[in-house]
């Protein structure tokens, strides 16, 4: 057991030697960790480190790809996520990917509804209604769209894009959200209203994000993890992590000595 | 004194410049050239018997177009029997290339680097460098002899299809690779099932690619002639049994232009022809600008 990882108490999510390669070369090793329940925790590490790959193993996105494999164990709620049809799983682990990616046939009002919508899920029109608003408020894009819900998703500004998207993957109200460096594509401004919506989006979902942003995970990740070379080298509180890094590549990787 | 050179050096470089951007943009309006006087010459040998009675009248026959010519009048009837055949054996090799054509499309681009999709996609390749009379052979083989018994509208339609295909499985393919790979996933993560996001995400996103690759391998069989003087034969008058010889627009014009009497014919049809498959390109076009 590596000591600069701290073990979480009743975590939602539960990574157990959790190793991960493109066909022979190893991207993740044996990553064994916990993640709390509604709190933001933030994956970093230079790139190539295997953060992405660590993220979308969450939600199986590798089963898209033959030439990965996937080892070990994960369990939300303590049930094998392998075990579970990938339907309902990625149901209750919503993902946001980098670039904002709407789907551009579909309005504003039907990507917020596109899980249903896309599964043919029937339900009825006040219900929808609801949920859209809802989704879209608690992203905070209610106010600035409400007018304009059946123009296409993609007219809205990247920053709002990647709103929307999050609204999508909170329509079906899942429990996890993964972010895959959400604000990577973002100017500024966009990126803040991000960053305060996920701080609050936390007392509802638990977030885990990955960011190559240091100063991003520091202001609003309660827990870090670093990973080199697709090791995980550290996990613990943010506070503590940026302010006493215990491994000497963490302090090197924060103090911009590398990545 | 350097100073001078240099002034006289960038002289004789603009100088240069422009003799050579002379040189490119003349052979350039030379490619398009050809196009434009064609166009030209259809339109001054052909807009005389261009008309309404052109469009809906079938055939005339020789001995009419004959008292005609002798009588210094127009040549009367139209080509309505191969604008009906021309539109019924597309439609029929359009509703065979297109579903089989998008299917191989969508599995070409979901297993790359596989050894079945690499067979298919060169042989698909090959297919398309096939001499349309060979399909026609091929179609006749089947078709005429196996399944009509005889010339028919559907044999043509075949031979049409099979050159469709190609086209078609080639423009799904690239339309779907330029759809990025994160709005897949995007609706995976969803929990949508894989064939609802092809059918739901895929297709509906790519549509204007899909619809821009059938429309050209439309325009492209249109004017086809060699394979359906092996399949359709011809008639002169409006076939719609599918298991009869029927007419097309470009088996008119060769018709026309064995026959002395009719040759005057074979300027308007073609012209009739042109416009058809030009629109198709214009709109094809349009739509694939509208996209990006």
């Amino acid at each position: 057991m590596n000591p600069n990882i701290v073990t979480i108490k009743d975590p939602i999510l539960t990574i157990e030697d959790l190793s991960i390669a493109y066909d022979k070369k190893v991207a993740v090793k044996n990553v064994t960790v916990g993640i709390k329940k509604n709190s933001v925790t933030a994956i970093m590490g230079p790139s190539g480190c295997g953060k992405s790959t660590l993220l979308r193993a969450l939600n199986r996105m590798h089963e898209l790809y033959e030439n990965i494999t996937t080892t070990g164990s994960v369990r939300l709620n303590d049930e094998d996520i392998f075990k579970m049809s990938t339907i309902r799983l990625r149901r209750k682990m919503g993902m946001v990917f980098q670039r904002p990616n709407p789907f551009p046939t579909m309005s504003i009002y039907e990507n917020v509804i596109a899980g249903y919508k896309l599964n043919g899920n029937s339900i009825k029109k006040k219900e929808k209604d609801e949920i859209v608003e809802r989704s879209l408020r608690d992203v905070a894009l209610w106010d600035e769209v409400k007018d304009s819900l059946n123009k296409k998703g993609t007219f809205l500004s990247g920053g709002q894009q990647q709103r929307l998207c999050i609204a999508r993957a909170l329509a079906f109200g899942p429990e996890v959200i993964l972010l895959d460096e959400p604000t990577s594509a973002l100017d500024p401004i966009a990126t803040s209203k991000i960053e305060d919506l996920l701080i609050k989006l936390k007392e509802h979902y638990t977030i885990v994000l990955v960011t190559h942003n240091m100063s991003q995970a520091a202001r609003i990740s309660d827990y870090s993890m670093f990973m080199y070379l697709g090791e995980l080298v550290e996990y613990g509180k943010t506070k503590n992590m940026f302010t006493n890094p215990q491994d000497k590549r963490t302090e090197e990787y924060l103090t911009g000595k590398f990545g | 004194m350097n100073a001078l050179n240099e002034t006289d050096n960038t002289r004789s470089r603009i100088l240069k410049d422009k003799i050579v951007l002379g040189i490119v943009i003349f052979f350039s309006l030379l490619t398009i050239s050809p196009i434009v006087l064609i166009i030209g010459k259809l339109i001054a040998k052909g807009y005389k018997q261009l008309s309404f009675g052109f469009i809906v009248e079938n055939t005339p026959s020789t001995f009419e177009a004959m008292t005609a010519i002798s009588n210094h009048e127009t040549i009367p009837g139209g080509i309505a029997n191969g604008l009906v055949g021309t539109l019924l054996m597309v439609a029929m090799a359009a509703a065979i290339a297109i579903p089989v054509g998008i299917i191989a499309g969508i599995y070409l681009y979901e297993t790359p680097g596989k050894f079945l999709p690499n067979l298919i996609r060169n042989v698909s390749d090959i297919l398309q460098g096939v001499p349309s009379i060979v399909l026609g052979l091929i179609s006749y083989m089947w078709v005429v002899k196996h399944v009509t018994n005889g010339f028919s509208a559907l044999a043509g339609s075949v031979s049409l299809a099979i050159m469709m295909l190609p086209m078609i499985v080639r423009s799904t393919e690239e339309t779907f690779k330029m759809i990025p790979q994160s709005l897949k996933e995007a609706a995976l993560a969803l929990g949508v099932p894989y064939y609802k996001v092809i059918l739901k995400v895929m297709i509906p996103t790519g549509f204007s690619g899909l619809l821009t690759g059938i429309l050209l391998a439309i325009g492209r069989v249109m004017g086809e002639t060699a394979p359906l003087m092996l399949t359709a034969l011809g008639s002169s008058v409006i076939n719609l049994n599918i298991a009869k010889p029927t007419s097309a627009v470009p088996l008119l014009i060769w018709e026309f232009y064995n026959d002395p009497n009719m040759v005057d014919l074979i300027w308007s049809s073609s012209l009739l022809l042109m416009i058809i498959v030009l629109s198709l390109n214009v709109i094809s076009k349009q739509i694939a600008a509208g996209r990006k």
